[in-house]
C-alpha cells in the first residue's frame, strides 16, 4: 500500500478566517463613560 | 487580485498613532474619529505603509499570511475612509 | 514605561471591551477639572462648585500637567470646573495644551464666551467646546441652574456661530423636567450648527441632594432610549446612558464604565479620582503632587489596580441583562447608598427601585466647594427644601451629620 503523504499547516499559523471587523473598531472619541 | 495592494498609501500626518498591549489607537486630531487596531500585525502593517512601495509589500514585511490578505485590504480601506490613512502621490511614494 | 505586568494577556479572540475593562497604559481622554470657582451655582453640580479653592493648582504646575498628558499620548482633555474661563490663566493653557499635541474640549456655562473671544476659538484649531444647557427653555433651564443662565449660554452659541466657529456642543443633564423637550434640544443644536449632547444626571455633589426630583421617572428613560435609538444619529451621549442597554440594543459606545480603566478625573488641586462623578475619598486614587505625578497615579494606584481587575457581577451576574449593562454605573449606585456589586439605582429591569425604596445610607460628601451663602445666581430650586448647611466654617465633611 502507497503511504499517505498529508501536509499540516503549522500549528502557531493565525486561523485563516479572519475578517477586518476583527482587525479595526471605530468609536466616537465620546464613546467612553466618565468624561463631562 | 485586490488593487490595492498596488497602491502606496502612508498614515495621515494629523494621526497619532499610540501603541498598547493588544495593538494600537489611531486618534485623527482633525476629524477626531477614534480607531482601534485590534491586532499588533496590522499595527506594523500601517507603520510600514509608507516606506514600502505598496500595500503588498507592506503586507509581506508584517508576515501576513495571503490567505488573510482580503481582511486586511478591507481593514485598510475602513482607515482609508476614515482618513486615518492616506494615498500617496506618485511622486512621493517609495521607488 | 507601562503598567504593572501583571495584566493578563488576553487571546486575540478577546473583544475590546474585555481589553479595555483591564485598563490601559495612559487614558484615552479624561476630565480635568481647572478650578472650583463658579460664578453659578447649579443645583446639581456634580463637582459643588462655588469657592476657588487655595490649593489650585498654579500655571506652572498645570502646565507641567500637559507635559505630561502629551508623553502619554493622551489624546485630549476634557476641561471643566467650576466655570474653567474665569480662571485667568485659561486661555493660556488652551494654547499650551494645543502646542503640545493634546487636544482639548472645554466645558462652559458660557460666561466668558464673548465675540471677541469667539473670534479667537473659531481661529484655533483642536479645541472644541461645549455648551451646558438643562433646559430648552429658560424657565426649564433657569429652574436647576440659576437666573439669566439660559441667555448666557444662548448668547455664547450664538456668538460662536457669528464669529464661524463650527460644532459647539451643547451639553444637557437629562432631568424629569427636560425629558419632554428633546425634539426642542435638536432644533436648538440646529439652528446654531452645533451638536447636542444628552447625558446621564448622577446623583453627585450637589447633585446627591436633587436626585430624588431631578431624575429622570423609569417611563422617561424608556422615552430617551427609545428617542435616541429613532433620532440619535449625530447626538452624543458620552456613553453615559450604556445601563439603558439592558431595554434591548445597545446604543453606540464602548458601552463600559471607563472609570480608571480609559478614563480618570484630575481635580483642581491635583488630586486624582476615578471619574468625575466619583469625586469622593473612596474613589480617589492619589494626588499627582505627592504620587510622582499623574502618569505615576495613573500607571500604579492601587484603586486603579483594583478597578481594573476582573469584576464579578455580584448581584447582578444571574440577570439576563448583566453582559450589556455591566451593572451600571458605580457613581450612582455609590451616591444613592446601594452596594456596588448590587443594581444600579435606574436598574431598567426595575431591580434598583426596591432597593432604593429601602434601607440605605447615602454617605456623607467628602468635600463641599459650595459658596457659603446665596447670591443672585441661585437657582429656584436650591431655595426649596435644601437639607440644612452645617456651620459655613466646618471644615469636616460630617459637620452636622448625626448618625
Amino acid at each position: 500500500m502507497e503511504p499517505q503523504v498529508t501536509t499540516q499547516t503549522p500549528v502557531d499559523a493565525q486561523p485563516d478566517e479572519i475578517v477586518a471587523e476583527d482587525l479595526i473598531e471605530e468609536v466616537s472619541i465620546d464613546g467612553m463613560c466618565g468624561v463631562y | 487580485m485586490d488593487t490595492l495592494l498596488g497602491e502606496s498609501w502612508t498614515l495621515s500626518p494629523s494621526v497619532a498613532l499610540r501603541p498598547e498591549p493588544f495593538g494600537a489607537l489611531a486618534y485623527h486630531f482633525g476629524n477626531r474619529k477614534l480607531t482601534f487596531l485590534k491586532r499588533p500585525e496590522l499595527v506594523a502593517v500601517v507603520r510600514a505603509l509608507g516606506s514600502s512601495p505598496d500595500v503588498g509589500a507592506a503586507l509581506a514585511t508584517a508576515g501576513i499570511p495571503a490567505a488573510q490578505y482580503p481582511a486586511y485590504c478591507a481593514a485598510l480601506r475602513g482607515l482609508a475612509a476614515a482618513d486615518m490613512i492616506r494615498p500617496l502621490a506618485p511622486a512621493e511614494a517609495v521607488a | 514605561m507601562t503598567i504593572a505586568p501583571e495584566r493578563p494577556t488576553l487571546p486575540a479572540t478577546a473583544t475590546l471591551i474585555q481589553q479595555f475593562e483591564l485598563g490601559l497604559d495612559a487614558p484615552i481622554c479624561l476630565t480635568w477639572e481647572l478650578t472650583y470657582a463658579c460664578n453659578l451655582e447649579c443645583a446639581h453640580c456634580l463637582s459643588s462648585s462655588g469657592r476657588r479653592d487655595p490649593r489650585e493648582l498654579s500655571t506652572q504646575q498645570c502646565e507641567a500637567v500637559i507635559d505630561e498628558l502629551q508623553r502619554m499620548q493622551v489624546f485630549y482633555v476634557n476641561i471643566g470646573g467650576g466655570e474653567p474661563t474665569i480662571r485667568p490663566d485659561f486661555w493660556h493653557l488652551v494654547e499650551y495644551a494645543v502646542d503640545h499635541q493634546v487636544g482639548v474640549k472645554f466645558s462652559t456655562n458660557g460666561a466668558r464666551i464673548t465675540p471677541e473671544r469667539a473670534r479667537f476659538l473659531a481661529g484655533t484649531g483642536y479645541v472644541d467646546v461645549q455648551i451646558s444647557l438643562d433646559g430648552a427653555t429658560a424657565e426649564v433651564n433657569d429652574y436647576v441652574r440659576g437666573p439669566g443662565s439660559f441667555d448666557m449660554a444662548i448668547t455664547a452659541l450664538a456668538n460662536l456661530r457669528d464669529a464661524g466657529f463650527t460644532d459647539a456642543k451643547i451639553s444637557v443633564v437629562c432631568t424629569r423636567h427636560n425629558i419632554g423637550q428633546l425634539d426642542d434640544f435638536k432644533a436648538l443644536a440646529d439652528e446654531y450648527g452645533a451638536t447636542l449632547r444628552l447625558t446621564r444626571l448622577r446623583p453627585s455633589g450637589r447633585g446627591a441632594d436633587v436626585w430624588d426630583e431631578l431624575h429622570p421617572l423609569p417611563e422617561q428613560q424608556r422615552v430617551l432610549y427609545d428617542w435616541l435609538m429613532a433620532h440619535g444619529d449625530g447626538v452624543l451621549t458620552g456613553d453615559s446612558f450604556f445601563h439603558l442597554a439592558a431595554f434591548g440594543e445597545s446604543l453606540p459606545g464602548l458601552n463600559l464604565c471607563g472609570a480608571g480603566r480609559v478614563v480618570c478625573l484630575i481635580d483642581p488641586i491635583g488630586d486624582v479620582y476615578a471619574c468625575p462623578f466619583a469625586i469622593h475619598d473612596e474613589f480617589k486614587a492619589g494626588n499627582l503632587l505627592s504620587d510622582g505625578g499623574f502618569q505615576a497615579v495613573w500607571q500604579q494606584s492601587p484603586l486603579f489596580a483594583e478597578l481594573r481587575s476582573p469584576q464579578t457581577g455580584g448581584a447582578c451576574s444571574s440577570c439576563t441583562f448583566y453582559d450589556s449593562c455591566r451593572g451600571g454605573c458605580m457613581a450612582a449606585k455609590f451616591f444613592t447608598g446601594l452596594p456596588l456589586d448590587g443594581p444600579d439605582p435606574e436598574c431598567v429591569q426595575g431591580y434598583g427601585e426596591s432597593l432604593l425604596a429601602g434601607k440605605r445610607s447615602v454617605p456623607a460628601s467628602s468635600q463641599d466647594h459650595s459658596k457659603a451663602g446665596p447670591t443672585r445666581n441661585q437657582p429656584v430650586m436650591l431655595t426649596l427644601g435644601k437639607r440644612p448647611p452645617a456651620k459655613d466654617c466646618a471644615e469636616s465633611p460630617l459637620a452636622g451629620f448625626t448618625p
